[in-house]
């Protein structure tokens, strides 16, 4: 999908923090990456690779990916289930009024800095 | 080194630099539409008739964006609006950052309506807030009637359907009454819009649309 933009906007946002807290060197990113969040974890890593030499604040980080399991949630009968192995209708009533409660995340978790 | 811990989400950044794209240009009384489909679906055939419509009552502009060529923007321009072609070099979508760098390169003095011709793909355009004031998506009727099943964020995220080719439906297995209801049953809010910028038909309806949400756009927003 969008690998290589999401890789640019990783590194807007560690700029910006970078600025505010005079770090120098990043030394690794933890991101969450949602189960459904369409996010394909082998591009996202080469995108990475090839990205992070030509950005020098993130030359040395290493990228340490979490996995978070989708899970959707019934408002029929408020229980909770796997999304990845039964979608959008519910296992247990067979609803539709479903909602994702977790899965689509990216979000960086936290950095490894050495500051000023 | 020490961890600090962010949580913060990807695409932070960019919706920031979206919300405020979009109050500046509220301020300059430019809508601007972020228009998203699938490649073929007729964008720019839509937009030409929209400009040959309306073009004598509101200046109109169009930021063509493709992942290269110019064949879009020199139909534009034939037809006298201003327009100008964006090339992301192969990324999937327009994001605040490039939609605000085609914006500036355009110019946007004496425009009422921008319109945003987004890369044709149904999947990526829908993650990513442009700054733009509406979302309107197409789907033309060869595509096929399941596409809410297969894409459902995009039609979830936009506040206009056009469904376009409607002149093809006695040749396609397209069934619009379910398409409305599948539509719905997703977005209970969406307008939806069914033309043919061939022949015409329809298209008075959608330009009212354009013509009510340019007017409410110039309204100051109450704050």
């Amino acid at each position: 999908m969008h690998e290589l933009s999401i890789v640019t906007h990783v590194a807007e946002t560690l700029d910006e923090i970078a600025a505010e807290n005079g770090i120098t060197r990043i030394g690794s990113v933890t991101l969450e990456i949602g189960e459904v969040s369409g996010i394909i974890t082998d591009y996202f890593v080469d995108c990475w690779d090839y990205f992070k030499v030509r950005h020098p604040l993130l030359r040395e980080a290493v990228l340490k990916l979490e996995e978070i399991k989708a899970v959707t949630f019934c408002e029929d009968c408020k229980r909770e289930y796997e999304t990845v192995k039964y979608a959008k209708i519910c296992p247990y009533c067979g609803s539709e009024h479903t909602f994702l409660v977790t899965g689509n995340e990216c979000n960086i978790k936290e950095i490894e800095a050495e500051t000023d | 080194m020490k961890v600090i811990e962010l949580h913060k989400s990807v695409t932070e950044s960019n919706d920031r630099d979206a919300e405020k794209l979009r109050r500046e240009l509220r301020q300059q009384g430019v809508l601007l539409i972020n228009v998203m489909s699938s490649a073929g679906s007729g964008k720019t055939t839509l937009l030409s008739r929209i400009i040959r419509d309306l073009g004598k009552e509101l200046r109109i502009a169009v930021l063509e964006a493709d992942i290269d060529a110019q064949v879009d923007a020199e139909r534009i321009a034939a037809l006298g609006a201003r327009s100008i072609q964006v090339h992301t070099d192969g990324m999937c979508h327009m994001d605040a950052g490039m939609t605000r760098r085609g914006l500036e390169e355009m110019g946007l003095a004496e425009t009422d309506l921008a319109f945003l011709e987004n890369i044709g793909n149904l999947i990526c355009p829908a993650e990513y807030d442009t700054g733009a004031g509406k979302k309107l998506m197409i789907l033309s009727v060869p595509e096929g009637d399941d596409k809410p099943l297969k894409y459902p964020l995009m039609f979830r995220e936009s506040d206009v359907l056009v469904v376009t080719k409607i002149d093809a439906l006695p040749y396609f297995n397209f069934d619009l009454e379910k398409l409305v209801e599948r539509v719905h049953h997703l977005n209970p809010a969406i307008r939806i819009y069914p033309v043919s910028a061939k022949t015409g038909e329809g298209m008075e309806a959608l330009e009212a649309w354009l013509r009510e949400a340019v007017r409410e756009w110039k309204v100051p927003a109450q704050l």
